[in-house]
């Protein structure tokens, strides 16, 4: 379906919005369904225009409970699908983000953040709804977040997105601001053929009777056939067995959510992502992730200059959180900092992890502008000192 | 009301497209195997291993899932391409019984889940069934930009005037007076009447029929399966359990007797004329069957600009 053409190879001076969508066209998604909002709209923008010129499809919904279960669908139909929104729509795809988790639906949505809560402040940027990509639908599961820092992370993370969407046969998030989403920069687009891509697994065997299409390979991951081939499955967000049949069961429970955690758990290594800078030997590290990375680096750059040994812990995954990583830090280190454009969210997470062999400071801001770097510094100093 | 095979099944059959012969001779082939093995005739479409269903007895619901299956046979298509989609509730538990590619998804969401698949692969021939409170209450948003975008579906929404599976609770079908669970001085909402709405926001096939007209739903789905774009059949059906005993309409045969007693077949009217009391006479027929272009058909005219041809 994807050709190399379809692949805008080359550099670009484009905001982070606009890199999204060249890094999910890239990855061969084809169908995107969404309901305009602030900061995010300028992905549905590109895609409007891109999609129906590349044999994709796009679709305005009538509101995001829509859009989401209109990406789930698409993926069903066999074509990569995503979805792009902020806060509020965000917050109306919860139910059916479960949906998607609950039936192993490949697809991704970007949610490019904003100040809340409610409505808040649409134009302004926060990284507020981190934990609700973790917990926000009901009932327990696991799931996939990624947080870009610049237009080519977001291309980079979009594309990687899809990867891991359909190799693990969930919804993946992408969690930007407004920020990042607007800004220009530079985006360099690899030529198609440097483009790795991660494609469902297909059922070995042709359609037959006993058809099972939720019997997971060694991975814990089953192989996904589309609709329309032959295989006649049923797919249901109820409780089910590897038929697809729903069992209303403790039994059936235990089984089914225990495998769709573990699939994440056993594989966290191959999902998680983190970008370190001068941790060795250092007696800081500032813990931070999308906007706020960058903030860090005038804070960190200006302790050091300082005599402060500090280092940066850049979290590309969120969700798996890179829970080994942080507790080796721990037993090392004075403490970590966490800047965060909310009130504290990630901190909870370091903190769990840090188990008291360390401080942690955390740096909260409700969102509407980057940190003062200065108060990140002095952060950074307190907990040298 | 069984389907038996008279001179209009057959003419269905003789359709002109190879898939016609191909599955009529797959139908065939499965009716003489049926007839020596004494299997029920849609054994092959239901799931092996799911019956006995969940609903309760006097429940129409089997009639809708039996006159589904005869008119999707019926329509002719290439049953692979089927796919089946519902939301929550008794109805949306159809889905589940169904031998086919179907899902089950979340209530009020089944249309969007529908338009997404559709929209992804134009090949699929794509039916909704769910309730009136899934289709109406929680999902109405979806159904009227659904019925406006004119996708290529059909949806089959069996209204039983409450919320079934919850233990019946007031609906947006509600008549005007009847008790429920949350209702229990009567309900003093004016309930929609189903096909007006699905006309009025752009269905170019809408159609009401009880469970009591089995043949003509089967002709209807059938039907409404072959014409492109969004259509809409109703089925009125009882709910002895958790409507009709509490409302004194009676049980599941009573209510048959009912429709067939006051039900009244007026093919082509104005479906504003179709409102619905409480054990009032209840309008049925064929309201609207027209032609309009489709989403998929506008949506690849406007891809073929985009790429800069003409259209
Ligand atoms: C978001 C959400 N709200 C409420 C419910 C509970 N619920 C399940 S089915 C249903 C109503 C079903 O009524 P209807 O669509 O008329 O189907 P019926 O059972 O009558 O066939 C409700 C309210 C739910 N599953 N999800
Ligand atoms: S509650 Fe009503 S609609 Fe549901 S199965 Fe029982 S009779 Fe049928
Ligand atoms: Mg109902």
């Amino acid at each position: 379906m994807s050709r190399a053409s379809d692949v805008l190879s080359g550099e670009h001076f484009i905001n982070g919005n606009t890199a999204s969508a060249e890094g999910a066209i890239a990855a061969g998604c084809r169908f995107f369904a969404g309901y305009p909002i602030t900061p995010s709209t300028e992905v549905a923008e590109r895609m409007s225009r891109r999609l129906p010129q590349i044999g994709g499809t796009f679709i305005q919904m009538e509101d995001e409970l829509a859009s989401m279960c209109a990406i789930l669908g698409a993926s069903w139909g066999g074509v990569k699908s995503m979805t792009a929104t902020s806060g509020p729509g965000f917050s109306l795809m919860m139910e059916n983000f479960g949906l998607g988790v609950m039936t192993e639906t490949p697809s991704v949505i970007v949610n490019v953040m904003r100040g809340g809560p409610s409505t808040g402040l649409p134009t302004l940027a926060a990284q507020a709804d981190v934990m609700q990509a973790r917990w926000g639908t009901h009932g327990s599961c696991d799931v996939i977040a990624l947080a870009p820092s610049s237009p080519q992370e977001m291309f980079d993370f979009t594309l990687r997105a899809f990867n891991l969407s359909e190799r693990y046969r969930l919804p993946v998030m992408v969690l930007s601001d407004e920020i990042v989403g607007h800004m220009t920069e530079k985006v360099v687009i690899p030529p198609a053929e440097g483009i790795e891509l991660f494609d469902r697994r297909k059922p070995s065997e042709p359609p037959s009777e006993g058809y099972l299409p939720f019997e997971p390979g060694p991975d814990l991951v089953p192989p996904m056939a589309n609709a329309g081939e032959g295989y006649h499955m049923h797919v249901t967000g109820l409780t089910h067995d590897e038929r697809g049949y729903p069992i209303i069961t403790a039994a059936a429970q235990t089984k089914l959510v225990r495998r769709l955690c573990e699939k994440i758990r056993q594989n966290s290594r191959d999902i998680i992502a983190c970008t370190e800078m001068e941790t060795d030997g250092a007696e800081v590290v500032v813990v931070s992730y999308g906007i706020s990375a960058r903030t860090s680096w005038k804070a960190i750059r200006a302790a050091q200059r300082g005599g402060v040994k500090v280092g940066q812990l850049k979290l590309d995954t969120l969700w798996p959180f890179p829970e080994e990583r942080v507790r080796a830090l721990a037993g090392k280190v004075r403490g970590f900092v966490v800047p965060e454009l909310n009130m504290g969210q990630m901190v909870y997470e370091v903190e769990r992890c840090a188990a008291g062999q360390c401080r942690t400071r955390l740096v909260p801001h409700p969102g509407g502008e980057t940190h003062d770097p200065a108060d990140i510094l002095a952060a950074i100093r307190e907990v040298a000192a | 009301m069984t389907e038996g095979h008279d001179e209009h099944d057959l003419q269905h059959h003789n359709g002109s497209s190879s898939v016609h012969r191909d599955r009529s001779g797959t139908v065939a082939l499965h009716e003489r195997h049926h007839r020596e093995t004494g299997e029920h005739p849609l054994d092959h479409l239901l799931r092996p291993g799911r019956i006995p269903h969940i609903w309760c007895t006097g429940c129409g619901l089997g009639v809708v899932l039996t006159a589904y299956l005869n008119g999707i046979q019926k329509a002719g298509v290439d049953l692979d391409k089927v796919a089946i989609v519902s939301g929550i509730g008794c109805t949306g538990r159809i889905a589940g019984y169904i031998n086919l590619d179907s899902f089950h998804t979340t209530h009020g969401r089944a249309l969007p889940f529908a338009t997404g698949l559709k929209l992804a692969n134009p090949e699929l021939k794509v039916s909704v069934i769910s309730g009136d409170g899934d289709l109406f209450a929680i999902g109405g948003n979806h159904l009227i930009h659904a019925a406006r975008r004119n996708v290529d579906m059909l949806v089959l929404c069996v209204n039983n005037f409450n919320y079934g599976m919850t233990g019946g609770q007031v609906a947006p079908t509600t008549p005007v007076t009847a008790r429920t669970q949350t209702s229990p001085y009567g309900c003093w909402e004016h309930p929609f009447n189903l096909p007006y709405v699905a006309a009025a926001s752009g269905a170019v096939y809408v159609a009401r029929w009880t469970v009591l007209h089995a043949r003509r739903l089967v002709e209807s789905v059938a039907e409404a399966v072959r014409h492109p774009g969004f259509s809409f059949i109703e089925v009125i059906s009882q709910c002895p359990t958790n409507f009709d005993r509490p409302n004194k309409g009676g049980e599941g045969i009573d209510l048959m007797h009912f429709y067939e007693k006051k039900t009244v077949v007026k093919n082509g009217i104005d479906p504003k004329e179709a409102d619905i009391g409480l054990y009032t006479p209840i309008v049925c027929g064929k309201f609207v069957d027209q032609s309009k272009p489709t989403y998929d058909s506008c949506y690849t005219n406007m891809c073929t600009m985009a790429r800069g041809g003409k259209k």
